[in-house]
């Protein structure tokens, strides 16, 4: 039989639209293929990676490509929804936009006037963040902020306030130059495919990639090595690897010099109202020794050389560097491999061996570029010398109450061997670096009427930038900035329902959300939360009065809510990621993105942002509004074109209007600028000079490109905070100095954990009781595939992870006596779950876990009531209370970070027992009535003909 | 039954790197995005939002477990398609002759017009790398993106399988594995490339590059030597060190 002929060059499509992925937040190019459908409109036929993207270069991960299934899901909200049953019923009828925007008016117009703090308005996983905090700060009131709280805010603070940049958006490792490679407590994603790239080119080349997590999958199941670490440990394994590096001697002592505040002079008197603080001229500039003299000098004096160890005693009082304050803590026997093995669960050989290769990477296998460049003292360097180790962390690290000071620690790790930008380390992402001290500070101060006073979020310095009111109290619902947390730099989103339900700081009216799932997976104690959502007054009120949610797609939360904006899906949108927000910069470039409706929406709903402008109109918001009272901005596009930040400044960088033309960075609003996007793949890109590539903090090359380019208005070189002063500054107002006192029952609290160097503490939820009764530790990871609960409405990506069982270890599967198929009842000092069990070889011995946000809620994401994820699948969120157990002190105690607010999730504990099967997994909650149709039982989806 | 055509010079295939696959799932969605909507009918999904889901994919990445016993428990992702094998059992098999193995680059397809959906191919096949599609009854399998290596309509650099495109870490890569010279045939050649299952005398062209020993301690690396056990002795150590370091102020 011949062969038959076939069509080797089938046409791919009838036009390619490039934008922005957005089914995770990474936030790829991609080329969306389209097709003419049978009615003439454009559809889309296939998705693929955009090959000139700085974030993912061509390549796509399963849900890029799975995004087809996401903009004709049949989970899509279809217009205007006003709720008729009562809230956590699911039922609604469908509005107009109108009537939908005519009624937040006029719950929000009243309320703007008489008391804005009673409004609350918290964005999830929002990626404009710079607009929709500028129309909170508009309307007036304190309580905004997106989802960083409950995410991994520890790793963005740690880092910024220790050097002024962290991992993933603010920073990368040089995949280029690497030699080894230690990835901390990172689950499938955060980022996504940067990531896997980085990964391949190091295997590429040969580097070691060691994986320090308790559960060996995804990447770390490719490390070469594995630290199958005990959650919540990180910080003792790190603070011992710098205590192996400083016995032996093995750290950067010309970076420490130069680029830290190693060598900065701190107060030794007990006595002193300035005890423990940097030594300052009367500018306020921390001094060192300069070497040259052998006298104090300004840290950033010209030429100056400053000595880490030189210590000065001054009108009576000896300071000592900051690195003797080191050598006395890390050298301390607590941090000796041996002492901190049976805790991390890493025997002390490892320890000492990963040590050993840290150093042997550092400095016998140390890399020179032959780049010149000038630092901000003025002294010229011929070449770069790199230490080629280079490392990742996230919310494995992060999402514990100890996870600032982990976090910091690791940084201390990094910057002691002299491996944050320098070549084969860690290099930022412009518009970072940017210290702590170049960020807003925080404002709450309401008027009613009028706009806040500033950003609601920021990086505090001492107790004088606290969010309190008057009488000191908290002035946020979330308690953000108060005592309890006070460096919540993005806010508390996980407290938000429960402190509204409390009344604690105080009741309130209004509660807006946008694309977070808080009546579901994206909450602590998820049925006490439906119960707060749900719950009533002595007159039969909503205690939460009115609930406006927007989300594109049936999510959980739909149902409680009292009137949903329907939103557009991300194919169907203007939106854009800006240098203002969170960036998608690479180390070599700055860059930022746009993403555009590739095709119209076939519903009644409107991207949530054109909606916002369209309802800061209607209330008359400042900014929104011309002097004429009518709506400054026709929608979003027109805002991103248009908005001006500060002068020359806007939401995109490229093609502003220069006096000359076009010009990128700073300029004029363009009106064609949109346009220029599109034609150039939906992003813009600008390349760092190469003498200004590493050392940015410290490089008048890099900050002369930073101004011209605009990210700040003039050069602010910084030294590496290894002692975070603004830590002490707090822990002093504890021990009774200054004006702004903490209250009584946070004293010892703060003393203890705000400690401007790095150490660590148990897990505040840790007890010698819980840790006898509960003795295994549960975890959540996201798959590679999903992200958080959008990949369950996904006909392709469900078929990859449509089930979630616990896996359980050999050690505790083999004691329990379970078999495949069995179930087991889950325990935790705050409530029990039924689950699946599934057998895990490659697991740390004392951890359970299971993937993320699989689990679904009845009638939620147009699944039938039958779907494995509402029948098999779910949350550990059951088991994790958003308030630590009662202590007899009439307080409600956050089970957050106590430095951040970050949500401590990963500080569960539990307790196993096999238990015969159920007929599903419990807690079980009855069907919400879904808003939306039921999808189709089959699909053979194919555009062309 | 249909006859195999003389071993053709071309062998196009994959070549799988077992070290670095993440399995992250990408080549599989990349894969049935493409061929839903190109070469033959929609690989189709059955109650894809129901309570079992079932869709036909040509493509899948399966997941093992490893437990060494001297070394910890590892995990290995093991992407699998079609292997476009030399002595291919699906195509002898086929009693219409639609299986067949193209003579001159040796990939192996199903013409579906030809296809009656008995499903022996699949029988034969000792890989399980053929799926029935329950909506158009004929049996799919991985073309090896035929439609795009030789697609004049795509960029030259596009013109690989969509799951090679796609594929983040770079554990895919595609070549002609019957040309000793090509990068794939070197890559095989450095990394010692393996069949899958050879006693079953498939000759398959696909390789895989096995996951390089792991767990290992960086070898001849002495512990580090104290300089200091305490503070104080840190602090003595320093002082000499910095006499050391250059700069005006030594």
């Amino acid at each position: 039989m011949t062969q038959p002929l076939i069509d080797l060059s089938p046409k791919v499509s009838d036009e390619v639209r490039k934008t922005t992925c957005y089914m995770c937040a990474c936030r790829c190019g991609i080329n969306v293929h389209l097709k003419d459908g049978p009615d003439g409109k454009r559809q889309v036929a296939y998705i693929e990676g955009n090959r000139d993207h700085p974030v993912n270069k061509g390549v796509l991960c399963a849900k890029g490509s799975a995004g087809i299934m996401q903009v004709n899901a049949p989970s899509r909200l279809r217009a205007p929804l006003r709720r008729t049953g009562p809230r956590g019923s699911g039922q609604f009828e469908e509005i107009t936009w109108d009537e939908a925007l005519a009624t937040a008016v006029s719950w929000l117009k009243p309320l703007r006037e008489t008391a804005p703090e009673k409004f609350a308005f918290f964005t999830g996983r929002d990626q404009s963040q710079s607009f929709t905090s500028l129309w909170a700060q508009a309307y007036g009131t304190p309580n905004y902020a997106a989802h960083g709280g409950f995410c991994s805010v520890n790793m963005a603070a740690a880092g910024i306030y220790t050097m002024g940049g962290a991992f993933w958006e603010f920073g990368q490792p040089d995949w280029d130059h690497a030699k080894l490679f230690l990835i901390f407590g990172v689950a499938e994603d955060h980022d996504s495919n940067p990531i896997k790239m980085g990964i391949g080119k190091l295997k590429e080349r040969g580097a070691k990639v060691v994986g320090i997590n308790p559960i060996r999958t995804g990447y770390n199941a490719v490390a070469d090595d594995w630290y199958g670490i005990t959650p919540g440990t990180d910080g003792l394994l790190i603070l011992s690897l710098v205590h192996c590096l400083m016995q032996a001697g093995k750290i950067d002592l010309d970076y420490l010099a130069r680029f830290t505040n190693a060598p900065c002079l701190v107060n030794e008197d007990p006595a002193s109202p300035q005890h423990l603080l940097l030594l300052r001229d009367e500018e306020g500039r921390p001094l060192v020794i300069d070497r040259r003299t052998g006298k104090p000098a300004p840290w950033d004096g010209e030429g100056v050389e400053p000595d880490l160890s030189a210590t000065y005693r001054h009108a009576g009082v000896t300071h000592r560097p900051v690195l003797h304050h080191m050598s006395e803590r890390y050298l301390s026997p607590a941090f000796a491999p041996e002492a901190v093995s049976d805790q991390t669960g890493i025997p002390a050989a490892r320890v000492r061996q990963l040590a050993a290769e840290i150093a042997h990477v550092a400095f016998d296998q140390a890399i020179t570029l032959d780049r010149a460049w000038t630092d901000f003292r003025g002294v010229r360097h011929q070449k770069m010398t790199g230490r080629p180790v280079s490392v990742h962390a996230m919310r494995g690290i992060s999402a514990h109450s100890n996870g600032f000071q982990t976090a910091r620690a690791l940084h201390l790790l990094q910057i002691l061997i002299g491996a944050v930008e320098t070549p084969g380390g860690m290099r930022f992402k412009p518009p970072y670096p940017k210290p702590a001290t170049a960020h807003p500070k925080p404002h709450s101060k309401v008027t009613p009427g009028q706009p806040l006073d500033g950003p609601h979020l920021g990086y505090v310095q001492g107790p004088e930038d606290l969010c309190l009111t008057d009488d000191g109290q908290p002035a946020r619902i979330d308690k953000a900035f108060s005592w309890e947390n006070p460096m919540s730099a993005h806010g508390l989103m996980h407290m938000v329902i429960a402190n509204a339900h409390a009344g604690d700081p105080y009741l309130i009216d209004t509660l807006f959300l946008y694309m977070a799932n808080m009546s579901w997976n994206s909450s602590m104690n998820t049925a006490g939360t439906m119960r707060m959502l749900t719950e009533t007054d002595e007159n039969g009120d909503y205690v939460i009065p009115r609930i406006i949610y927007s989300d594109a797609y049936s999510s959980e939360m739909v149902a409680y809510a009292d009137l949903i904006l329907p939103d557009a899906t991300y194919l169907e949108r203007h939106d854009c990621i800006s240098l203002l927000d969170r960036p998608i910069c690479e180390a070599d470039a700055a860059a930022d993105a746009i993403r555009w409706p590739v095709i119209e929406p076939d519903r009644d709903v409107r991207g949530f942002q054109s909606v916002l402008c369209d309802l800061g109109a209607r209330l008359g918001l400042p900014g929104f509004v011309n002097p004429d009272g009518s709506a400054k901005y026709a929608d979003y596009a027109d805002y991103i074109t248009n908005h001006i930040r500060r002068p020359g400044i806007g939401p995109l960088a490229g093609w502003r209007m220069g006096e000359g033309g076009l010009q990128h960075g700073r300029g004029a609003p363009n009106g064609a600028q949109l346009d220029s996007y599109i034609a150039n793949g939906g992003f813009w890109m600008e390349h760092v000079p190469e003498e200004a590539a590493y050392y940015k903090p410290w490089s008048r090359g890099y900050q002369d490109w930073a101004v011209r380019m605009g990210f700040y208005d003039s050069p602010q070189p910084y030294i590496f905070q290894l002692y975070v002063e603004p830590m002490r500054r707090f822990q002093l107002a504890a021990e009774g100095e200054g004006p702004r006192q903490p209250p009584e029952h946070l004293r010892a609290r703060i003393i203890a954990t705000m400690d401007p160097l790095p150490f660590w503490y148990a897990p505040l939820s840790d007890s010698d009781e819980t840790a006898r009764d509960y003795p295994l530790h549960a975890l959540t990871q996201r798959p590679m595939a999903m992200y958080h609960s959008w990949g369950t409405q996904n006909a392709w990506l469900r078929q990859i992870h449509g089930v979630n069982p616990l896996y359980v270890p050999t050690k505790i599967w083999q004691e329990h006596g379970f078999a495949p198929g069995d179930w087991a009842r889950l325990t935790s000092p705050h409530g029990e779950i039924t689950v699946p069990v599934e057998h895990m070889a490659a697991l740390n011995d004392h951890t359970v876990w299971t993937w993320n946000a699989i689990g679904k809620r009845k009638g939620a994401w147009a699944l039938s009531p039958d779907a494995p994820e509402a029948t098999k699948g779910f949350l550990l969120n059951h088991l994790i209370p958003e308030l630590l157990p009662e202590r007899d002190d009439g307080l409600r105690w956050s089970n957050s970070d106590p430095v951040t607010g970050q949500a401590a999730w990963f500080d569960l504990r539990v307790r196993i027992e096999k238990c015969p099967a159920p007929a599903e997994a419990q807690p079980a909650f009855p069907p919400i009535a879904s808003p939306v149709e039921p999808g189709p039982s089959t699909l053979t989806w194919k555009v062309g003909q | 039954m249909t006859s195999l055509p003389p071993p053709s010079a071309v062998k196009l295939g994959l070549v799988i790197d077992l070290d670095t696959c993440v399995g992250c799932h990408a080549c599989v969605i990349a894969c049935k995005g493409w061929n839903t909507e190109n070469y033959g009918a929609p690989l189709s999904d059955q109650n894809p939002y129901g309570a079992d889901p079932s869709g036909t994919f040509l493509n899948r990445v399966h997941s093992y477990e490893i437990t060494p016993g001297d070394s910890p428990p590892q995990l290995v992702h093991f992407p699998k398609s079609c292997l476009h094998c030399e002595d291919a059992p699906c195509v002898t098999v086929c009693p219409t002759g639609a299986s067949y193995k193209r003579a001159e680059d040796g990939i192996v397809l199903v013409n579906e017009d030809a296809c009656i959906g008995c499903g022996l191919c699949a029988w034969a096949c000792p890989y399980g790398a053929r799926e029935m599609d329950a909506a158009a009854g004929v049996m799919k399998k991985c073309t090896l993106c035929v439609d795009r290596i030789y697609n004049d309509n795509l960029p030259e650099e596009d013109r690989e399988p969509a799951c090679v495109r796609t594929c983040p870490a770079g554990a895919r890569h595609f070549g002609d594995l019957g040309d000793a010279d090509s990068a794939v045939s070197r890559l095989v050649a450095e990394r010692g490339g393996f069949d899958l299952m050879p006693e079953q005398g498939t000759k398959p062209v696909n390789k895989y590059l096995p996951p390089r020993p792991k767990d290992r301690p960086a070898p001849d690396l002495a512990p580090l030597a104290p300089v200091a056990t305490e503070a104080k002795g840190f602090l003595g150590w320093l002082d000499r060190a910095l006499s050391t370091l250059p700069g005006e102020g030594r």
